[in-house]
């Protein structure tokens, strides 16, 4: 680097303030002008920002869109995830290697590309699909992408890969995007007309006690999955008395097969700031935050702008709606890549300018959460409940759902069916229904709530989408007969692997072990005895790890060990007397065979 | 003063302080729950996951879980024998322990945790994965080799030491002990004297030129096995819970 990127590093840390709290902005802001964070420049960052150089250096290898290694000036990151696998991502993943001459994961010798594989980007109904720098491109083929490569290198502006834009907001001048809603079902909270303004006057009009009270009348519970009902966990953190509260607003959507967010932050972003702004009038907060995961970075122009609106029109600042003393404004915080930062605490850590590691709990967020302060995390799609619940009452809202799972829940279909898009169904719906609704009748298997929900087979298909059946943060992925489910459930461990952080033993150490049993199962090398393993590893890491993203690893191999056993014990079988079928000769050859360099066979 | 409360473990009424996490407690009333990362002088970690009890039947670890008036704990149960004998042989199969050769063998928490919970062999395949030594330091040698990932060096250097010599990189079976430099602990501001010297329990991280000074046959772990000094403590010493 030199010494006048040095300088330049410097101002950016300076632009932040050269704020510790600010690091993963300044971070990005570095990756992004320099396409890569040198060892130099990570020196740099810690003088400036005056924190241990290894501090800098842990965020920075903790989030996949930052790198030490310099990028090219465009990067192009496939999505695997699995239904850009079974639309084709093999061929698509093929053509830009050749057209780019790199391995995936390389970079050109000129510096103008780099080949990357990512985990789910939120398209998986218009899959395969890639990001281009921050622009998402749809629907790919391997046509498609001997284009791609063409047209960018003549001109090399992704934006310009765009060529028909998008439905509803897409085609917004502030966004510009190929991408698609497929909003195949608006329901009756969600995607109802709504009036600017209406749900915070509402709001104002009554005492913060008594906006908790309608949440909690409502019956509202957390759409992220995990179903705590949010007026308790409001009532929590306004009981804490502090000087500063906060609001953050978990917009980093990497469920593997989840898109709903998306839609949501294209076509209802007001209602996901109303009910941010709402929460903070209950709770008595000031500040608030949405974290938005760095796959929708291509939102964020768009977000700012209706931010901008609010606040010109008196809905976010001071005296909200007229309101004397409530002040109240919101600020964007982007992601970097990483799925396990959808973990409130986790989530938190990363707003603070640090890895995104989950924190231990108790202390809960209520009590103790961003810079030690009450901190209230909501889903996108909870708050666009609570905008709702206060615009059209809380018997409204609970004319739709079960008497445990009020409200509609807004579904992510993807995978083998005719109609893939979004679908607001009242809870309670059978998952048949659904998949009858979206063309998928013919699935062999289903993924309800993505890797971290359960797979489920035909035999399931009559239980309920509800907090107390099938529970799901949005994501349904139909797999159809003709699929290997056992690819699907490694793929799926596989991501779980990835995405871990790594600080207890159980989902760091475990989670590859029960990828080691379950290939050998897989390519038919699988004993019955090692199926029970499977199943005491997977319940051991599912009760001892720190955090959700632990506990529920293990799901997709538990799920489908439970509900498609047969796709199991049709591969596993017992060893002749003496003998183990678990041995892999031609593996065990490779290093022998690799010396005298003789080609990989045995007799 | 707080007012102190009772709760259980494994049937056992213990004593605590308001504030004070299950494992401290435990430990007071002359109970040892087993652990890898936890270290009294640290701030708790949550890592190994060796310390996982059950409090009021939800799994937690004890290092980090406050203890509750009344609540009733679990700890030594055929479940949670089994649970933990899992974790440590984990440990086992993801770094690459060699105790035969080892110059920590005998003081080695892990080993001796191991043994105690009557591991002979991991069931796991081992992932042999390569891991890096560091010995460009003048008096000390990092052997990633042996590592677990415990924290007890990053909290000891930051927490005790106020140097933060080591911090984690990476993530997920990636991550791993880094030193604040460019690449080598040389180039930190470590020294052989300071606190984070003296707290891996592991031989991670070792002081050059003093490997086999004690004799295999007369160490920490050779002659009584790890716990034991704690339950000796609480069942001599009865009076200490009352205080």
């Amino acid at each position: 680097m030199t010494s006048q990127n040095e300088s330049r590093v410097r101002d950016i840390c300076r632009e932040h303030g050269s704020d510790p709290v600010r690091l993963l902005d300044i971070a990005r802001a570095v990756q992004s002008e320099f396409r890569g964070i040198s060892q130099q420049s990570i020196d740099t960052i810690a003088d400036e920002v005056r924190v241990p150089r290894v501090t800098v250096e842990a965020c920075v290898s903790f989030y996949s869109f930052l790198s030490v290694e310099q990028k090219g000036d465009i990067t192009i990151r496939l999505c695997d995830d699995v239904p850009d696998r079974l639309a084709g991502y093999a061929t698509v993943r093929d053509a830009f290697v050749e057209a780019l001459g790199i391995p995936l994961g390389g970079t050109t010798p000129d510096g103008r590309f780099t080949l990357e594989r990512t985990a789910c980007i939120g398209l998986s109904d218009q899959a395969p699909a890639a990001l281009v720098n921050e622009v998402p491109i749809t629907d790919l083929s391997s046509d498609r992408a001997r284009e791609i490569v063409a047209s960018l290198r003549q001109h090399g502006d992704p934006r310009r890969l765009v060529r028909k834009l998008g439905d509803g907001n897409n085609a917004h001048s502030r966004i510009q995007s190929m991408v698609h809603n497929n909003l195949q079902y608006p329901g009756e909270i969600l995607f109802s007309p709504y009036n600017r303004g209406e749900a915070i006057r509402k709001a104002v009009a009554m005492s913060p006690a008594e906006v908790i009270r309608a949440v909690k009348t409502a019956r509202l519970r957390g759409r992220g999955g995990a179903g705590f009902p949010t007026g308790m966990k409001w009532e929590f953190a306004r009981e804490v008395e502090a000087d500063r509260k906060f609001v953050i607003c978990n917009a980093d959507e990497g469920e593997p097969g989840t898109f709903k967010d998306r839609v949501l932050l294209t076509e209802r972003p007001e209602r996901v700031f109303a009910g941010m702004t709402i929460a903070a009038y209950a709770l008595g907060a000031s500040e608030g935050v949405l974290y938005l995961r760095a796959e929708y970075a291509y939102l964020l122009p768009f977000l700012e702008q209706r931010l901008q609106r609010r606040r010109d029109e008196g809905l976010l600042g001071e005296s909200i709606a007229g309101k004397q003393g409530f002040d109240f404004d919101i600020r964007i915080q982007m992601g970097a890549g990483a799925y396990v930062c959808g973990e409130e605490t986790a989530l938190i850590n990363s707003l603070e300018g640090n890895r995104g590691d989950p924190r231990d709990r108790p202390p809960f967020p209520a009590s103790k959460g961003f810079q030690a302060s009450p901190t209230v995390v909501n889903n996108v799609e909870t708050l666009c409940c609570v905008t709702r619940i206060l615009e059209a009452g809380p018997a409204t809202f609970c004319e739709f759902g079960t008497p445990q799972s009020a409200g509609t829940k807004l579904l992510s279909v993807s995978g083998d069916c005719r109609l893939p898009g979004i679908y607001e169904v009242p809870f309670g719906i059978a998952l048949r229904e659904v998949l009858e609704l979206a063309g998928g009748e013919m699935a062999a298997a289903v993924q309800v709530g993505g890797p971290s929900g359960k797979l489920v087979g035909p035999a399931d298909f009559d239980r309920r989408i509800c907090f107390d059946d099938l529970a799901t943060g949005g994501a349904i992925v139909v797999f159809g007969p003709e699929r290997d489910l056992l690819s699907i459930v490694s793929a799926y461990t596989e991501f779980f692997i990835e995405e871990g952080c790594g600080h207890c033993t159980p989902c760091r150490a475990g989670m590859p072990a029960m990828l080691d049993l379950l290939e050998r199962v897989r390519d038919g090398r699988g004993e019955p005895v090692d199926l029970d393993r499977l199943r005491e590893l997977g319940d051991t890491i599912r009760r001892t790890s720190r955090c959700g993203l632990g506990q529920t690893a293990p799901n997709p191999i538990l799920s489908s060990l439970e509900g498609l056993a047969s796709e199991y014990e049709s591969r596993t079988g017992d060893a002749p007397a003496g003998l183990t079928r678990r041995f892999d000769l031609d593996a065990a050859l490779v290093a022998a065979q690799a010396v005298p360099g003789r080609a990989p066979s045995h007799l | 003063m707080s007012e102190s409360f009772k709760f259980y473990i494994d049937g056992v009424p213990v004593d605590a302080q308001p504030g004070m996490t299950i494992l401290e407690a435990a430990q007071g009333a002359g109970i040892w729950i087993p652990r890898l990362c936890w270290h009294e002088e640290l701030e708790p970690f949550g890592g190994c996951r060796v310390c996982t009890v059950k409090a009021n039947g939800r799994p937690c670890s004890a290092c980090t879980q406050p203890a509750e008036p009344d609540s009733v704990v679990e700890n030594d149960t055929p479940q949670l024998r089994e649970w933990r004998r899992a974790l440590v042989e984990l440990l086992f199969a993801e770094g690459n322990h060699f105790c035969m050769s080892c110059e920590k063998s005998g003081n080695c928490e892990l080993q001796a945790v191991a043994y105690r919970l009557g591991i002979a062999a991991p069931r796991f395949e081992h992932h042999w994965k390569p891991r890096e030594v560091d010995a460009s330091h003048p008096d000390v040698l990092i052997d990633r080799n042996r590592c677990i990932l415990c924290a007890r060096c990053v909290r000891a250097s930051r927490d005790l030491d106020g140097k933060t010599v080591f911090g984690f990189t990476g993530r997920g079976p990636d991550r791993r002990v880094a030193v604040s430099s460019t690449a080598r602990l040389a180039d930190t501001d470590l020294d052989v004297t300071d606190a984070a010297m003296d707290v891996c329990p592991v031989g991670a991280l070792v002081r050059k030129r003093e490997g086999f000074s004690v004799p295999i046959g007369s160490r920490r772990f050779d002659n009584a096995p790890i716990g034991s000094d704690i339950e000796a403590s609480g069942a001599s010493e009865p009076a200490r819970q009352e205080e």
